[in-house]
């Protein structure tokens, strides 16, 4: 571009392409994430599981954790993972997106040329990524304690969960992200979204297993169930068939994700959850 | 297409913003009516409304932070909305009071901003360094932002706009939250602005704010224009063609001397004393009587030191327009 006029400073700046601002926004959200006392809080927790759990092996030697190194991932690993991606997508997702409008960040991340769907990718790789790191901890603590009973021979099963908890993290935040840009509250979208991973989700999939009788394949917590399935000695069946109360009382199908069906639970959670999002954040009005 | 042609590349490459039949509902509400206006070249026009009048609302369609019920806002003849990129890449904003994530240092949230922006990088630190003098922080510029009072985080985000050096500016009442040597900084760097071939778009409540650095004025009152004209056409267009000046002087006046101007100077209708070292003089006629005003109070020997239309004048406007929109 020709200017004539030298005061035209403007001219020289280039505006980046939008991937380079996606990275732009990932980079200062990131460093703003770690900063924050939620980072801290996380890595307690963290913390503080292992602490216990590593206590509470190494004192009590319970058989469930030392028969075989795949029951000791699968008894450290399977449960508590599933608990603490869940976490980390409250923490770091529940206000992300509200919080910008809530807490006026918004006006001054927005006017700019700059795409919204850039700034929302922006920020959910930057939870992405400090969530990451602190799942890092708890694989690295976790791996230290299964070397220590079960020496240096990892069972490829962990890796698996391991990749798989990764995954089921990326639809949670997802979910959070798009959750909380339903809000403009930060404390209401934090709420609704903590009480639907610590609690609803686990009710709505026991009520309709158990009662209606049918397989809870859109719920995204029943899809992550196979991260702690994919620890178990033989992969649970598909479909178990009990008999309740008695030898004539009504049968109970219990269910049981299979890996492409979990797989595709969690693809198709983060798929539709981040496309909703983005519409979501790019309609949004900041009055 | 063709009004992009005119805006981007016709006349002379002047910056520009338009609305065209602007307007925003809330419900029922209608908080900006069908706004039409055109700001063409490098100057600072002042957006003056009482609160409520829709100031905020307008320039929060400038930059896409809400959506237009109907009509258009143009940057440089672009439409923000639907390519905000494009408008906004020389557009430097401050819109109500924004927050920066509080654990960034105003040097983090300054290089976000410079790299979202396209600020070479060679330049980033530099620029960073300078706005920040520019803005008084620089003692501040490597603490954590949370701490900040509102008036330092307004200086950030001062800073903010100015980073990338744009053409435009769309500045909502920039001095909110600063004290009173804030403001007058404040007023400054739009003043030193207006001397780089900057378009300065600025809310403000305050008329003497508008008045110091504004070379035009829109006024607006429930969401509709009242009128947009220059500072001196306006005032004088609403007193009956009739401009008032403010001169002060370095010495005390003697009694005669409001008589002496008000006979002697073409044009001058009458010179009352504020206090012993200040005249309002009211007269009839444009720029030219304005200038030939001056030099005969030069010519008169008395000391004059200053000369500015009476911030009262725009002020008796805006009483009486916004009165008549009630
Ligand atoms: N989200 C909203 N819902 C309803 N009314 C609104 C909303 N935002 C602003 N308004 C109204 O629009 C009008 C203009 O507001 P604004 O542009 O902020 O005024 P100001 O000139 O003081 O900046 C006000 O009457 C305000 O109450
Ligand atoms: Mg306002």
């Amino acid at each position: 571009m020709i200017r004539v006029n030298s005061t035209e400073v403007a001219s020289k700046n280039q505006v980046p392409g939008s991937l380079t601002q996606v990275g732009v926004t990932m980079k200062y959200t990131f460093l703003d994430y770690l900063r924050s006392r939620r980072f801290f809080i996380l890595l307690v927790i963290v913390l503080l599981i292992s602490a216990i759990l590593t206590i509470v092996v190494g004192y009590y030697r319970p058989a469930s954790f030392l028969t075989s190194g795949l029951s000791f991932y699968s008894s450290w690993w399977g449960t508590s993972a599933v608990f603490l991606v869940a976490l980390f997508g409250i923490f770091f997702g529940g206000d992300a997106i509200s919080g910008e409008f809530q807490n006026r960040t918004g006006y001054f991340s927005l006017p700019h040329p700059i795409r919204r769907s850039s700034v929302y990718a922006g920020k959910w790789l930057a939870a992405l990524l400090a969530s990451s790191m602190i799942l890092v901890v708890f694989t690295a603590i976790t791996l230290g304690n299964g070397a220590y009973y079960f020496g240096m021979s990892v069972p490829y099963q962990f890796g698996e969960s391991v990749l798989l908890a990764w995954f089921y993290l990326v639809a949670v935040l997802g979910f959070t992200f798009f959750f909380s840009s339903l809000f403009k509250s930060t404390s209401y979208s934090i709420l609704v979204t903590a009480v639907l991973f610590l609690f609803a989700f686990n009710l709505i999939e026991t009520l309709v297993a158990n009662l209606v009788q049918i397989e809870p394949w859109f719920i995204l917590t029943y899809g992550a169930q196979i991260i702690g399935s994919v620890l178990s000695t033989e992969y649970p069946a598909h479909t178990t068939t009990v008999r309740g109360f008695g030898p004539n009382g009504p049968t109970l199908t219990l269910y049981n994700a299979t890996i492409p069906e979990g797989l595709a639970i969690i693809a198709a959670y983060f798929i539709v959850t981040a496309a909703l999002g983005l519409i979501l954040f790019e309609r949004k009005e900041f009055t | 297409m063709t009004r992009e042609f005119v805006g981007e590349r016709g006349r002379l490459n002047e910056p520009s913003i338009q609305a065209v039949g602007l307007t925003k509902r809330y419900g029922s509400f209608t908080a900006l009516d069908s706004l039409n206006l055109n700001v063409e070249g490098s100057k600072c026009v002042g957006f003056l409304g009482p609160n409520g009048a829709g100031k905020t609302t307008t320039l929060k369609l400038f930059t896409d932070l809400i959506r237009a019920s109907s009509g258009e806002a143009l940057v440089n003849g672009v439409n923000v909305h639907t390519r905000k990129k494009k408008a906004l890449e020389s557009v430097g904003t401050l819109i109500e009071t924004p927050e920066i994530y509080p654990s960034l240092t105003p040097r983090e949230a300054l290089s976000m901003v410079a790299e979202t922006r396209g600020v070479p990088a060679a330049e980033r630190k530099k620029r960073i360094e300078d706005v920040v003098t520019e803005v008084r922080m620089d003692e501040w510029v490597d603490k954590r932002v949370g701490k900040f009072s509102k008036g330092m985080k307004q200086r950030i985000n001062i800073a903010a706009a100015l980073l990338s050096d744009p053409r435009i500016f769309l500045l909502d009442e920039p001095s909110t939250g600063l004290d009173p040597r804030g403001m007058s900084e404040v007023r400054d760097i739009v003043k030193s602005l207006k001397g780089k071939q900057r378009l300065i778009f600025m809310s403000s409540h305050l008329l003497s704010e508008v008045t110091d650095i504004c070379d035009e004025v829109a006024m607006i009152d429930h969401g509709k224009l009242l009128v947009y004209d220059t500072l001196s056409n306006v005032t004088s267009r609403f007193s009956g063609g009739e401009n008032i000046v403010e001169v002060g002087f370095l010495r005390p006046l003697d009694g005669g001397v409001n008589g002496r101007i008000a006979s002697g100077v073409p044009g001058v209708t009458s010179a009352e004393r504020v206090d012993d070292r200040t005249l309002r003089i009211r007269f009839n006629g444009g720029a030219s009587t304005q200038e030939r005003l001056l030099s005969n109070l030069v010519g008169m020997n008395l000391g004059v030191i200053s000369y500015k239309p009476a911030s009262s004048a725009l002020e008796d406007v805006y009483l009486s327009l916004i009165k008549d929109t009630k």
